[in-house]
């Protein structure tokens, strides 16, 4: 017994070393999995809090460049408002019941990283206003996330700048569609793989969400085509894509709630089981 | 003694707002940035409580995590960095590091520079190896840990200057 005590104490050093690094690697690692946990997150009320402070401040450095986009966005709709065919006519709603499938928070991003290979936002609204995991994030210009993580007053994004951000997303002009991912090299940039080769495709065409994501609504913008590759090993097109949205400078954001998400994911759960 | 703690507590808590503040905001060419918060635990005593110093680099890795959404990498880094500073110091300094007074806030010499190079090249290559966690990444990470190393130095030997105590 009073060898066990002496080789705690004379190695103390070491045991609290290896315990904290311990609990540093479990961390690091749980990390890399898709949804993280919940302790290490900015959507917490310190960190959260703090940022929001910061944002405060560094809000009016960037009020001229969100003016433009918020007017530039309100001359886009304006213009859809008075082009419509009939303008007597009512927009239909997307349902039977009168429930449209699709509501829209409105949200800001107080904190933004884009230099690591896993980037994450911070927005400064959480469950109090209806926020969930898995809730799409978009701005006017195009896609920005996913929702991971959220506290009472905060939630934190998974950026498409993400290793592990995996979205469907097809051709504007035909239904060929592949999966977004970021290869982690440059902010303007994201990759289209998996597009089968029976697509034609030409530089600058547009690519859009698609509509087999239960995130995102079909048809919002992601970019145009940059570059275009053809993967030796799959010989699938890796298509190198422009992102209409500048991932470095975002302010207003829009979080999309899907009404028919947990409907959709119950049916293919009870698919699955039957199989 | 006591003031020795105060200091450290004011650097502790100094350095964790500026980096948060100023430098994770810095990101030059899209994905180098500087990380001059581990002049806390470069800076400590040498002389000083090694349990204590674990302990806080411990706290000042989890706090960066905690604000920059990256898991336990800071975490680890920092305490990987404070139980093998004395190593460094060996190093740097000769075997007999432990009976001279070394005094790291002061004016650049060869040792001195060579410890702050090695903490933070120490430091920085188990950050960006944690972040990336692929061996396919691998020049990738050798390619951030040597531009951000550079940085890093540069911002700790300005701050080190700055804060130097005056001497007539």
């Amino acid at each position: 017994m009073q060898q066990i005590f002496n080789f705690i104490y004379k190695n103390s050093n070491r045991l609290l070393f290896l315990l904290l690094l311990g609990i540093s690697l479990f961390l690091s690692i749980q990390s890399h999995s898709y949804h993280r946990s919940k302790i290490i997150s900015s959507a917490n009320f310190l960190s959260g809090g703090v940022y929001e402070r910061i944002n405060n401040v560094n809000e009016y450095l960037n009020l001229k460049t969100q003016n433009d986009a918020l007017a530039q966005e309100n001359a886009q709709l304006r213009s859809m408002l008075f082009h419509t065919k009939d303008t007597t006519a009512a927009p239909k709603l997307d349902s039977i019941k009168g429930i449209k499938p699709s509501d829209i928070i409105v949200s800001k991003v107080i904190h933004n990283s884009f230099s690591s290979q896993e980037n994450y936002l911070t927005l400064n609204s959480g469950s109090l206003q209806g926020v969930k995991q898995d809730m799409g994030v978009i701005n006017s210009l195009g896609i920005v996330g996913i929702i991971d993580n959220t506290s009472k007053n905060y939630s934190t994004v998974i950026s498409i700048l993400n290793n592990k951000s995996r979205i469907n997303a097809k051709l504007k002009k035909s239904n060929h569609f592949g999966s977004l991912t970021w290869n982690g090299k440059s902010t303007g940039f994201v990759q289209l793989t998996d597009v089968p080769r029976l697509a034609s495709i030409r530089k600058g065409d547009t690519i859009v969400t698609g509509g087999q994501s239960v995130i995102f609504p079909e048809n919002i913008n992601i970019g145009t085509i940059d570059r275009i590759k053809i993967d030796d090993q799959t010989h699938y097109y890796t298509i190198e894509v422009k992102l209409f949205n500048d991932m470095t400078n975002l302010g207003h954001v829009y979080i999309i709630k899907n009404e028919n998400r947990e409907e959709i994911i119950n049916l293919e759960k009870k698919e699955e089981k039957d199989e | 003694m006591n003031s020795v703690l105060f200091v450290n507590i004011f650097r502790f808590i100094i350095l964790l707002t500026v980096q948060i503040i100023i430098f994770n905001n810095m990101n030059f060419w899209g994905f180098i940035s500087p990380y001059p918060y581990i002049l806390f635990i470069i800076l400590y005593p040498v002389n000083g409580n090694k349990s204590g110093l674990l302990a806080a680099s411990f706290l000042l890795g989890l706090m960066m995590d905690l604000f920059s959404n990256s898991g336990g990498f800071n975490t680890a880094a920092c305490v990987i960095l404070a139980y093998y500073r004395p190593y460094l110091f060996k190093f740097s300094f000769g075997l007999s590091y432990e009976y001279q007074t070394i005094k790291l806030n002061d004016v650049l010499t060869p040792e001195r520079f060579s410890f702050l190079l090695l903490s933070v090249l120490i430091h920085h290559l188990i950050l960006f190896t944690l972040e990336a966690f692929k061996f396919t990444l691998l020049l990738d990470i050798l390619l951030r840990t040597v531009l951000s190393t550079i940085f890093t130095l540069l911002i700790c030997i300005i701050i080190i200057y700055l804060t130097k105590p005056n001497r007539r």
